[in-house]
């Protein structure tokens, strides 16, 4: 059954169109990588999905909930839906205990306690635990990036968004943050994924689309993707960051 | 310079009868200190109100956000006194207005409420600065956990910005601690004030104005000490620019 | 309330107003602003220079008039100036000023200090390079300032420059505690006089805000276009 479904989403901003008529969906437990050239739209096509980004025309149903509908409860939504961004996005105000804590309290209103525990499980899970009560600005870029995933995990979401989430990362820090993923993935965690890392789509993702000037130019599995894909623009894309 | 000075005059009895003119100085600080206090707190809360409006994803919040800083900051400030004191009794209903001008103590009050809305605008600007300077992304991350827009604010964007504008910050209140000498046109015993009133009283106009500025100077340096540990206390430990200025 | 409102007040007092109080002020504020700008240049290179003692001279000069408030300032002038006059001078009491040359020399002592922070600042924010390069053109320091850093740290400045002066321009009112008639001065004469507070302040009020609202839009235009200069 599809968790996440997009129908026919187009976007502009001011003469510019951002996103033109994509459609495409993730499956309960489906693993969808999202690649193709910076400003191809792919940052704003997952931003859409959790009502960050607005959207001028089509649907977006996440779990039976329509994004774009006006009666729709989008902190409740969202609160649903994990997401890490580019640029770790943690609160340099609150130490790591703290920043897990957060909405933990605000918006699932957990006990204090309760929100902490939960916390610290997540944190030893990505390997943090010793690091609990620094500030984000102590940490090294990968393990702000992983406290951030620990962060969206601790909301129990239905689904996590990725946007390119290794890309501001020194090149040995980004393993580390992709172990995490890739073993996200392996526990059955339905995952949409932008990225350029190729590595990890071959290794756990179900599904690559390929994106081009706001189009969904080509949407295929895995292994059709990697084998044969049928459009000349992907191809070009992927010799060009393959032989890199 | 034919003048005769007297610092004795500081040990004689006052007008009032009372006091010396020491202790009606000391008088006068600490209505400046109270009428500062209370004023720049209502500008804290007030400003930031304001400043949050003008950064609100809502148009007409906004504008009246505008609005409210434009009005405030290009007006003087002792023409606002003016309007406070002596005409918002007249415009209000009949009632309130009498109510307004047999309030014990109303120099103060309009004062503080005056310096409040004055040094508001100003705040609203510092904190707006503070809040631009966050990058887009922190804003989002609140909210892409399920945080409301005043949630966000509250618990995220606020916090660091008001953080990074502590400097901008001390200086606004030692800018309206020294405004409150503006309140003496309405009639407010503060510092200025009662130097004034003692030079008139004894013609030892430079004693008076010397010992008004060694107790404001001895003021800003109990705010600026004050603030200096607030500053401290605000710091976020590894937090370097990175927060500032970063792009979406 | 406003069905009071008496516009003929208004009306039979603009002259007075105008001619009288808003001119005071505006000459007022023209002089203070060339005045403060000269002393408080000099103070900003007074405070930059490697002389300790001019240094210290101007930044204590520049720090103590800054922790003050204005009105004390005024007060504090307003009683010197005479005598400094009669020291300068050799005159055998204290010399009688007239109260708009006590108000400009007053206006002018405070705001340097204002203005030498802004040109200070402007200084200060120019590659050090600058002065590497008049120096390796054979210029001397003086010449560097004149005809290199100066002029750039002045355009560079001239947004906050005339920001400052607008806040002048409000300060002015000020004078009203010496009872000198300024624009607000004549206006509150007035009010007193007629017993029309409401008509009076409101119109002071607004006519000041439409100055200064003009003034800081004229500012902000200005600004953008020295961003796009640069």
């Amino acid at each position: 059954m599809s968790m996440i479904t997009l129908r026919d989403i187009s976007k502009t901003y001011g003469d510019f169109q951002v996103l033109s008529h994509c459609s495409t969906w993730v499956s309960k437990g489906e693993v969808v990588v999202v690649c193709g050239p910076s400003g191809s739209g792919k940052s704003t096509l997952i931003k859409t999905i959790n009502g960050l980004e607005p959207i001028d025309s089509g649907d977006i149903i996440v779990d039976g909930t329509t994004v774009s509908a006006p009666t729709t409860n989008l902190p409740l939504l969202r609160s649903r839906v994990g997401m890490v961004f580019q640029h770790f996005e943690l609160f340099p105000h609150l130490n790591i205990r703290e920043n897990l804590a957060l909405a933990q309290v605000k918006v699932l209103k957990r006990s204090k306690d309760a929100a902490m525990e939960k916390g610290m499980a997540l944190l030893d899970r990505v390997g943090l635990a010793a690091h609990a009560e620094k500030f984000p600005g102590q940490l090294s870029g990968g393990q702000q990036q992983r406290v951030a995933i620990a962060r969206a995990l601790a909301m129990d979401p239905i689904a996590m968004l990725f946007d390119e989430p290794t890309s501001a990362l020194d090149p040995e820090m980004i393993n580390e943050v992709l172990d995490v993923m890739v073993e996200l993935a392996r526990d059955g965690m339905t995952m949409m994924v932008v990225t350029h890392e190729m590595g990890f789509a071959r290794k756990v993702a179900n599904r690559v689309i390929f994106m081009d000037r706001g189009e969904i130019v080509e949407d295929a599995d895995k292994d059709d993707f990697f084998g044969k894909p049928r459009s000349e623009r992907a191809q070009q894309f992927l010799s060009k960051i393959l032989v890199h | 310079m034919n003048y005769h000075w007297n610092w004795w005059i500081f040990f004689e009895p006052s007008l009032d009868g009372t006091n010396t003119y020491l202790t009606t100085l000391f008088w006068g600080l600490g209505w400046t200190a109270a009428t500062a206090v209370v004023g720049f707190t209502i500008a804290l809360v007030l400003g930031s109100v304001v400043g949050v409006a003008r950064t609100a994803p809502i148009g007409w919040v906004q504008t009246s956000g505008m609005v409210f800083v434009e009005v405030f900051r290009n007006i003087p400030l002792l023409v606002q006194m003016f309007l406070w004191y002596f005409v918002l009794p007249e415009v209000l209903p009949r009632d309130a207005g009498m109510w307004l001008k047999q309030f014990p103590n109303a120099q103060f009050y309009t004062a503080a409420v005056c310096l409040g809305f004055y040094h508001a605008a100003r705040m609203a600007e510092v904190v707006r600065a503070g809040l631009l300077s966050l990058s887009r992304g922190q804003k989002m991350a609140g909210q892409a956990l399920g945080l409301t827009l005043p949630q966000t604010y509250r618990y995220v964007l606020l916090p660091v910005a008001y953080r990074i504008v502590v400097p901008a910050i001390t200086s606004e209140f030692l800018s309206c601690t020294k405004n409150t000498s503006v309140g003496i046109a309405i009639g407010l015993v503060e510092l200025t004030g009662t130097a004034r009133a003692m030079q008139e009283n004894t013609f030892q106009v430079f004693e008076a104005f010397a010992a008004a500025t060694v107790l404001y100077l001895a003021l800003n340096m109990v705010i600026v000490f004050a603030m200096r540990s607030v500053e401290k206390a605000a710091v976020i430990p590894g937090l370097g620019n990175r927060i500032a200025g970063r792009g979406r | 309330m406003l069905s009071g409102f008496d516009f003929q007040t208004i009306v039979h007092a603009l002259p007075y107003l105008f001619l009288t109080g808003m001119s005071f002020t505006l000459t007022l504020t023209l002089c203070a602003t060339i005045g403060g700008m000269i002393f408080g240049t000099l103070l900003a290179v007074m405070r930059l220079s490697d002389n300790r003692i001019l240094s210290v001279i101007a930044g204590g000069y520049v720090n103590l008039l800054r922790s003050l408030p204005l009105v004390l300032v005024i007060f504090w002038f307003y009683f010197l100036v005479p005598f400094l006059a009669q020291w300068l001078t050799g005159s055998s009491s204290p010399v009688r000023i007239d109260p708009f040359w006590s108000s400009v020399i007053t206006f002018t002592l405070f705001e340097a200090c204002y203005f030498c922070e802004i040109v200070r600042s402007g200084i200060q924010s120019l590659p050090r390079g600058q002065t590497l390069a008049a120096s390796a053109l054979g210029m001397t320091d003086r010449q560097a300032l004149f005809y290199v850093i100066l002029p750039q740290a002045l355009r560079n400045m001239l947004p906050l420059i005339l920001t400052q002066t607008i806040i002048l321009f409000q300060d002015t009112s000020l004078v009203y505690v010496l009872s000198i008639t300024d624009f607000l001065g004549a206006a509150a004469k007035i009010a007193q006089r007629d017993g029309r507070l409401l008509e009076m302040y409101v119109f002071a009020a607004v006519v000041y805000f439409i100055i200064s609202l003009i003034a800081s839009q004229a500012v902000r235009r200005l600004q953008k276009r020295v961003a796009i200069i640069r």
